[in-house]
């Protein structure tokens, strides 16, 4: 059985119907990556399996229940965690602060401060430094070190890589090798296929709000990712639009 | 000499008003919430202590112990029922809602209480009078001493509190960005109703120590509230310490302006408060009228689910 089951989820900003009728799952160990050009629904699909967002239909379910009607935090709770996307610091908080308050409302289990230095080591020497003036590369550290905190069973991390020095990212993505080898489920957001490509198992392609394409990692080829990406060919999934 | 004296008694009051303004201080830098009904919960609070201490027949101080964690109870149903509802129609709602709660506190009191002024000086024997002589001319008022303590305590004890407590960490967190305090997992309308529970229970004490010091009717609210804001601005917004600060500059100045000319003792707070006002802006050095109106819209954002 899937650890996540998203089912013909519905979202919406107001008019604007940014996620339309969407199936994913996601089973316990698997990574997958989803890709999109920009406004084609991922960060809100995230921002919903998370609980930021309020879905207008669909369901929710993690773990066997039903997760739909809970807040952000009870589904922290449950084990779902979120790096959202431009990383939302507590600015004014020091990095150690940033980590323990996710630390104390999270789950209990195999992470804490020790094991994320010895992920992120150069988080090390900015322990009590406030978030707000930490380099790009570093605030990433922190709000990803920040959702490990929680011992999540499903991570979302959304466009970790964006707005980072490409040296910055070799860095994070070596750092991440820990995580992507432990274990835990993960959602990831990543414009750079060539990053995901090489760390996921299954890839799923966004277009307008619809998943267009699904496939594992391994049937993924770069021309059907972009022909999906751009909308060049109908493949899969894809419903005729009134 | 008379203006060592002065100083000295200014700093003490200082801690009255440092001790009225930390309810308030707590609220705008948690919350973002300018509460209106500040100052008329605190006539609220010391009600409930001296309709306790009338009906018990305990001292005040006792009074004061049980009214704590009732009004600290009407803080979080403040929150939950009034600020959290009146928050997700915009940042300008609250100050709505919180000016016409002032007024129903206001006049529930007056229908229940009546207009008499009233005093707990009697009820505290010695300790509304006496004093300590510090040096030849100077005295310092056991009430006034304990006041500044009272003073002291609560707003370090607070700042402490905020900066090395698991709940302090969350409060904090959560008036930084409720929404991702929620994804990390805090409950981020229970951290706003605990910041809430705490800011009127400190109304209570600040409004017991003015009963005991000065006089109080149904409707002395407001001029505590102005005292309250003014030096929560002098102090700094959001910062418990600087409440503790700006209430003594407060204080400082009332009393030297009182030495300067008998009408002097508001006048002189209401300056120097005004020019700190203008003094923070200018320095702010940037466009303040554009600064304050996206503070506005932005402070509207971001509610929690």
């Amino acid at each position: 059985m899937s650890l996540l089951s998203v089912e013909r989820l519905d979202a919406r900003h107001g008019l604007l119907q940014a996620v339309r009728n969407i199936d994913l799952a996601a089973g316990e160990g698997e990574i997958v990556a989803l890709v999109g050009a920009n406004g084609a629904g991922k960060t809100t699909l995230l921002r919903t399996i998370a609980g930021a967002h309020r879905p207008f239909a669909g369901r929710i379910v993690f773990d066997g229940r039903d997760v739909t009607p809970m807040r952000a935090h009870e589904r922290v709770a449950l084990g779902i965690a979120l790096v959202p996307e431009g990383r939302r610091l507590f600015a004014g908080l020091t990095v150690e602060e940033n980590l323990r308050v996710a630390g104390d409302a999270g789950r209990s289990g195999a992470w804490n401060i020790e094991v994320l230095l010895s992920t992120f080591p150069m988080l090390k020497a900015r322990l009590k430094t406030p978030a707000g003036l930490l380099s790009g590369g570093e605030q990433q550290a922190t709000a990803i070190g920040r959702a490990m905190m929680t011992n999540p069973r499903l991570l979302l991390l959304d466009e970790i890589s964006l707005g980072l020095a490409p040296l910055a990212v070799d860095n994070l993505y070596r750092s991440l090798t820990t995580l992507f080898a432990s274990g835990t489920t993960l959602i990831i957001v990543e414009q750079n296929l060539n990053r995901v490509l090489g760390v996921a198992t299954r890839i799923c392609c966004m277009l307008e709000g619809r998943i267009v394409l699904e496939c594992d990692a391994k049937d993924a080829t770069r021309e059907r990712i972009t022909n999906a990406y751009f909308g060049l060919r109908d493949e899969t999934r894809r419903t005729v639009r009134p | 000499m008379i203006w060592v004296d002065q100083i000295i008694q200014g700093i003490l009051l200082g801690g009255y008003y440092a001790l009225i303004a930390c309810g308030l201080s707590l609220m705008f830098g948690v919350m973002r919430i300018i509460n209106l009904a500040h100052g008329d919960l605190a006539i609220l609070g010391v009600f409930a202590v001296s309709l306790i201490a009338a009906l018990t027949g305990i001292s005040p101080f006792y009074a004061l112990a049980a009214a704590i964690p009732l009004m600290a109870l009407l803080g979080w149903a403040l929150q939950r029922w009034v600020l959290e509802r009146s928050l997700r129609a915009g940042p300008l709602v609250p100050l709505l809602a919180t000016f016409g709660l002032a007024i129903v506190i206001e006049n529930l009191l007056f229908e229940g209480f009546g207009a008499d002024t009233r005093s707990l000086a009697p009820e505290i024997g010695d300790l509304a009078f006496d004093s300590w002589m510090v040096a030849g001319q100077i005295y310092v008022g056991y009430l006034a001493v304990l006041v500044f303590a009272v003073a002291v305590v609560l707003l370090v004890g607070l700042q402490l509190f905020l900066k090395w407590t698991a709940l302090g960490r969350a409060i904090r967190a959560t008036a930084e960005d409720p929404d991702t305090a929620e994804l990390v997992g805090v409950n981020s309308r229970a951290a706003y109703a605990i910041a809430a529970a705490i800011a009127v229970a400190t109304t209570a004490i600040a409004g017991t120590f003015l009963a005991m010091r000065a006089t109080f009717d149904p409707y002395s609210g407001p001029a505590q509230l102005i005292f309250a804001f003014e030096a929560v601005v002098i102090g700094g917004v959001g910062s418990l310490w600087g409440t503790l600060i700006g209430g003594i500059i407060l204080g400082v100045a009332q009393s030297v302006g009182a030495q300067i000319g008998p009408r002097g003792f508001l006048l002189t707070g209401h300056i120097v408060f005004l020019l700190v006002l203008a003094a923070r802006l200018f320095m702010s050095g940037i466009d303040w009228r554009a600064g304050f109106s996206r503070s506005l819209r932005s402070s509207g954002k971001g509610r929690p689910l």
